[in-house]
């Protein structure tokens, strides 16, 4: 089943902090890989995923494992 | 142990800061060399962990950093034994990276106002008719929810029991209370001012009005231009390039300090803050005024429009047509102006509308018959006696006799702008009444000013007759005018200014101009946001004068210019060192990061200007 995602961390700085985010979560299998919008200025993720193949918690943890916090995360069926 | 490394970044650079005065008082105070370059290498090598480590976090994802450039400059500088370079490179790249963070925050500010104001508790009806309060995240759509005194409304609603003034500041802009009560709309984030109601939830969360005026904002800020693209697949390809660069040097000369020196010059550090930060802040600056910018491509096409539309109903007029002038040919007016009244107040039609509110009359005759000719206006019997309401049209159609002087005195209403109402009673032309919309005040000087910020051509484009638009227009000082358009019209309009060369700015209500909102290269929408609106418009207006208009106008040029300044300092910078690298032999690695990191600070500096840029 496709959900959405609005994921919150901690304030982002780096503009680099970006890419590695974007390019950590477009590597996780399930997530449609168009879906991903890693908005710097929001300190906010957008995506959608594949509940069936990847859990919210594994996306979360990919993140945090780039050293990013992440505060909230809220996910709604697509 | 990572976690531990990269969360505790401000207090190594702390440490680092300590370590490294130590050094320096040792080495110039005592002459004391052991212990200064022993405090270097610590304090160089607690420096190194946490950028290596983020270094590799962003290889594993095929990105090559700037923290990959400065760990391995740093690195190379232990290995040379400059220890002293390496702890002062490193504290400056986490220094300079804490005071990015710093000012940064400070250039978000006005749209994180605006999120916090988002509410986030409700309290919501349980099964056994009690309240308690939940988390805004988790309320349905139809649940019903108490609001007390002094709370945010949590969702869109309508009332379902209470009463009380509402402060709508938030979605309209008016700070003014609004009272309501049963069967009212109330919006998320409004504040009741007094009074407490129970409501019911129509939308939630993201839905509200609000939720979508956050979205819109958020993405704005996060939307890039065309340029913006562009130095985003530069400085992909740039960071790696300096990384080769910098190992051909070496290649090439053997010497390692070069090397590494050009790693650190080279670093992107201003250009890939430089764009997005001016775009946040003017972006934040235009929110907390009640301007909503989608997005820096607005920012530049708006900086640069030369051509404004506006669609008269609404904009430029109050909207409320009201009666200017009247004329009476006979005697005996009070009865037949009841007649009139009478006649009025069976339609719905807008200029029935303003005469009614003009005559104010209470007690009216009844009417017996009533017959509405089509394109002309009403037929009625009125205590037996035959009224005529409408144009000329009608009563030539009725084969009335018009006088020389009747006909005259419409010809001048319409050329006043007016619309035209004549009543004949038996045959005879009673009066006539001119009906016409006001001008908004202010407008006309804000639209001098728009001239003034460079807008070459004001335009109306209008549904009017042309009597009515002409007058707008002449009254305003537009410099064209065209009534009778069509919303098809209007596009196509549009469409052939566009094609003229011109960049187009249409400004409307949103609703009937969808598509000529959509076509221009920016559309303006004026008024609350109606969904339409926001969807279609590249800037809405959450307060409909012409002063935020002006303002975002002079706001979106400041920003433009701001982007320009800082790409400028940014490449200036980078040219500037690695030319001093080059015909200089006092330019090193610490030097270049305190240049780097000052550049970035400047440019920070440079886009908060923005956040107090007031038109004046």
């Amino acid at each position: 089943m496709m959900s959405s995602a609005v994921i919150h961390l901690e304030t982002l700085t780096c503009p680099s902090c970006l890419q590695k985010i974007e390019a950590a979560t477009k590597g996780l299998n399930g997530v449609e890989d168009d879906s991903v919008k890693v908005m710097f200025n929001a300190s906010k993720v957008k995506l959608n995923f594949d509940e069936d193949i990847v859990s919210i918690e594994e996306i979360n943890q990919a993140i945090e494992k780039l050293g990013y916090e992440v505060l909230k995360s809220k996910v709604k069926a697509a | 142990m990572q976690k531990l490394i990269l969360g505790n970044k401000n207090k190594i650079m702390a440490v680092q800061a300590v370590l490294i005065i130590g050094a320096f008082i040792a080495h110039y105070g005592f002459g004391n060399e052991i212990v200064a370059q022993w405090s270097f290498l610590i304090a160089g090598i607690m420096g190194i962990a946490p950028i290596l480590l983020q270094a590799i976090s962003a290889l594993q994802v095929k990105v090559v950093s700037i923290d990959v450039l400065v760990s391995i400059a740093a690195i190379g500088a232990l290995f040379i034994q400059n220890f002293e370079e390496s702890a002062i490179v490193t504290f400056l790249f986490l220094f300079g990276a804490w005071l990015e963070e710093k000012t940064l925050n400070y250039t978000r500010t006005s749209i994180k106002e605006l999120t916090e104001m988002a509410p986030e508790k409700a309290l919501v009806q349980q099964e056994d008719g009690s309240f308690e309060e939940e988390d805004v995240d988790f309320v349905d759509e139809g649940a019903i929810i108490l609001v007390r005194t002094g709370a945010k409304v949590p969702v869109d609603g309508t009332v379902l029991t209470g009463e009380g003034h509402l402060n709508e500041a938030s979605i309209t802009g008016e700070s003014v209370p609004v009272s309501k009560d049963e069967g009212d709309e109330v919006f998320a984030g409004t504040i009741l001012d007094n009074g407490t109601i129970q409501i019911r939830a129509d939308k939630v969360g993201e839905d509200t009005t609000f939720g979508r005026i956050i979205e819109l904002v958020e993405e704005a800020q996060d939307s890039k231009s065309e340029a913006e693209r562009f130095i985003d697949s530069f400085s992909k390809w740039y960071t790696p390039a300096v990384l080769v660069i910098g190992f051909l040097t070496w290649l090439l000369t053997r010497n390692v300090e070069l090397a590494i020196t050009v790693l650190v010059l080279g670093c992107p550090g201003a250009l890939v803050i430089g764009v997005p930060v001016s775009n946040v802040a003017g972006i934040g600056n235009g929110a907390r005024n009640g301007v909503l910018l989608k997005g820096s491509e607005v920012i530049q096409d708006f900086a640069k429009v030369d051509t404004i539309i506006f669609d008269k109903t609404g904009t430029l007029t109050v909207g409320n047509p009201e009666v200017a002038e009247e004329k009476f040919y006979t005697n005996n007016t009070e009865t037949y102006m009841s007649y009139l009244a009478a006649v009025e107040s069976e339609s719905d039609h807008p200029l029935a509308k303003a005469v009614l509110s003009h005559l104010a009359l209470i007690d009216l005759p009844e009417v017996d018959e009533t017959d509405v000719v089509k394109g002309g206006g009403i037929l009625a019997q009125v205590e037996g006696r035959t009224v005529a309401v409408g144009n000329l049209f009608l009563m030539e159609n009725q084969g009335y006799a018009i006088s020389e002087e009747v006909l005259l005195d419409t010809q001048a209403f319409e050329k006043r702008g007016n619309s035209i109402v004549m009543t004949a009673v038996d045959g005879e032309i009673i009066s006539i009444m001119g009906i016409r919309d006001q001008i908004r005040p202010g407008v006309k000087e804000q639209l001098e000013k728009m001239k003034q910020l460079g807008v070459k051509n004001l335009i109306v484009a209008s549904g009017d007759n042309q009597g009515t638009v002409d007058l707008v227009a002449r009254e305003l000082g537009l410099t064209e005018a065209r009534g009778h358009m069509l919303p098809e019209d209007k596009s196509e309009y549009v469409e052939e200014l566009q094609n003229d060369g011109q960049i187009v700015a249409f400004v409307g209500d949103g609703v009937n101009d969808a598509p000529s909102l959509a076509l221009a290269d920016i559309g303006i929408a004026m008024g609350s946001g109606t969904d339409v609106a926001m969807e279609t418009s590249d800037v809405v207006l959450v307060n409909s004068d012409f002063e935020h208009l002006n303002h975002s106008l002079s706001l979106t040029k400041a920003t433009s210019n701001n982007m320009i300044q800082n790409i400028v300092i940014a490449i200036g910078v980078v040219i500037a060192l690695v030319a001093m690298l080059f015909f200089t032999d006092w330019m090193n690695m610490s030097l270049g990061m305190l240049v780097h990191e000052g550049s970035i600070l400047v440019v920070i500096l440079n886009a908060m200007r923005l956040l107090g840029h007031n038109l004046k």
